[in-house]
């Protein structure tokens, strides 16, 4: 069988996830390689997270919330803004490609536009091909020292 | 005289600055060297590995073991001492979670021995010779280990009993806890829980930290060396990337009581996984600005983020080294056919 891209999507309850909801309810295409995570809000989107789908054999994650000054907790999609920004800077270093990482905004009533854009994600990670890791990499989250007590 | 327990303390990838921190609790020495025989401590004396192999099984009772696996031998030696062993603490950081050694995981043997043995400006190799295992001379064969591409922690290789995080750890503290397992051993109280972090709090290097925190927006950040920082207010907020956030308690916080941000050396706070992914959460959100090109500009003065983020817990993150994309994209692209 031919290889499929695995995309991990962290959706914001309020906006994206109901936006998505509405494209399922709508029969608007979009392509079944989403897995989707709800989340309260994307400011709830813990950059350990992104490392964790990664790991564990996503090939792209993205993160979708609320449109900028609409966020249902005030600023939280404006942290995960800038979390993404940083992270993308840090998975360019852990040698990742950070097109790997994408984040949109998707409002309750955008279906359109959530199908436009996992359309566009799953190409961009289609042509990116399958991230693989390198042998001797976490490939499972294993308990670490820190994980103790 | 009843026969004393045994302690042993060995060092694989690591600086020797864990040994020094033992050594430096001083006159304690004297009740160690009360409670314990030493059976192994290739630091201080002169024992051989034979010595360790020609000992029973389990007869050592404790074993710090510091540094990390780095090469053939270090395995070969955690292997050895974890048989040898009733408890084996990962001693440090290096042994607990990669530490400065674990860096190179950002590259890999190839990338590695390259500049060491060809490319550096001050190295003379015209041949282009690399180290190899195994090297044919008049007298015979000679082995040296075998290097690997990867940096591994001590519990990456062998099961760990317990973990006394720091680079080095606190000596205070390894004396704490040298004081409660001779308190184990003489009143037969029962040992902690395996996977026990030893040593250091539950908490953040924020909760030792006294300076005074108010509310953090950075517009930028700076380096040490740019600025004489405020005695009494949160480094974070004066635009130094301290990673007190993310790192566990323990050491008393005394780089930041002396001005110097956290660097992060007691790893990561109990219940994280990767401590690179929580300085991301932490700094990000503190970052001032909505704005995705100021964001872009701000985050350009933090320098090598993954290097300042993961400078001692790379071999212990959640990805545990650096992947193919960008250190040779060529080779990934054909691995891909």
């Amino acid at each position: 069988m031919a290889w499929e891209p695995k995309i991990v999507a962290f959706l914001c309850n309020w906006c994206t996830y109901t936006g998505a909801d509405l494209a399922g309810v709508s029969r608007i295409k979009s392509p079944a390689n989403i897995r989707s995570i709800r989340i309260m809000c994307s400011g709830r989107m813990d950059p350990t997270f992104i490392v964790k789908a990664f790991a564990l054999g996503a090939d792209g994650v993205l993160v979708s919330g609320c449109h900028p000054g609409d966020c249902h907790y005030v600023e939280g999609n404006y942290k995960a803004l800038r979390r993404v920004h940083l992270m993308k800077r840090l998975l360019r270093d852990l040698g990742i490609d950070p097109r790997r990482l994408r984040l949109t905004w998707v409002s309750a009533a955008e279906a359109e536009d959530w199908a436009k854009f996992t359309t566009e994600f799953t190409e961009t990670i289609r042509e990116l091909g399958p991230l693989q890791l390198v042998e001797g990499s976490g490939t499972l989250v294993s308990a670490t020292a820190g994980n103790g007590n | 005289m009843a026969e004393k327990p045994k302690l042993a303390m060995y060092w694989a990838a690591a600086c020797g600055g864990c040994e020094i921190s033992i050594l430096d609790i001083e006159e304690h020495l004297l009740d160690v060297d009360a409670a314990f025989d030493l059976a192994f401590f290739p630091c201080i004396a002169d024992f051989k590995t034979k010595d360790v192999e020609a000992m029973p099984d389990k007869s050592i009772t404790v074993c710090l073991f510091n540094g990390a696996i780095r090469n053939s031998e270090n395995e070969y030696m955690a292997k050895l001492m974890r048989q040898k062993s009733v408890v084996l603490v990962a001693y440090g950081s290096c042994a607990a979670e990669g530490c400065i050694p674990g860096l190179a995981n950002f590259y890999d043997k190839k990338s590695i021995f390259d500049f060491a043995y060809k490319e550096s400006p001050s190295t003379v190799n015209p041949e282009g010779k690399v180290p190899v295992p195994r090297t044919q001379m008049p007298e015979g064969e000679i082995e040296i280990p075998e290097f690997w591409d990867t940096v591994k922690t001590l519990n990456q290789v062998v099961d760990v009993d317990y973990y006394i995080p720091g680079c080095p750890p606190q000596s205070d503290q390894a004396w704490a806890v040298i004081e409660t397992v001779v308190d184990i051993l003489q009143n037969g109280k029962e040992l902690p829980p395996a996977g026990t972090v030893l040593g250091a709090g539950n908490k953040t290097c924020c909760d030792e930290c006294p300076r005074e925190r108010k509310e953090k927006k950075i517009k930028k950040f700076v380096r040490p060396y740019e600025i004489i920082p405020d005695p009494d207010t949160c480094l974070m907020e004066q635009g130094l990337v301290c990673c007190g956030p993310a790192t566990r308690d323990g050491c008393g916080a005394k780089c930041v009581k002396a001005g110097i941000p956290c660097r992060g050396c007691y790893g990561v706070p109990a219940g994280v996984s990767d401590q690179g992914a929580k300085m991301v959460a932490a700094l990000a959100s503190v970052i001032d600005s909505e704005d995705p090109e100021e964001i872009e500009r701000i985050i350009d003065g933090i320098v090598d983020p993954a290097g300042t983020f993961y400078r001692f817990s790379l071999a212990a993150s959640t990805l545990r080294r650096v992947q193919l994309e960008s250190l040779r994209p060529a080779a990934a692209a054909s691995q891909e056919k």
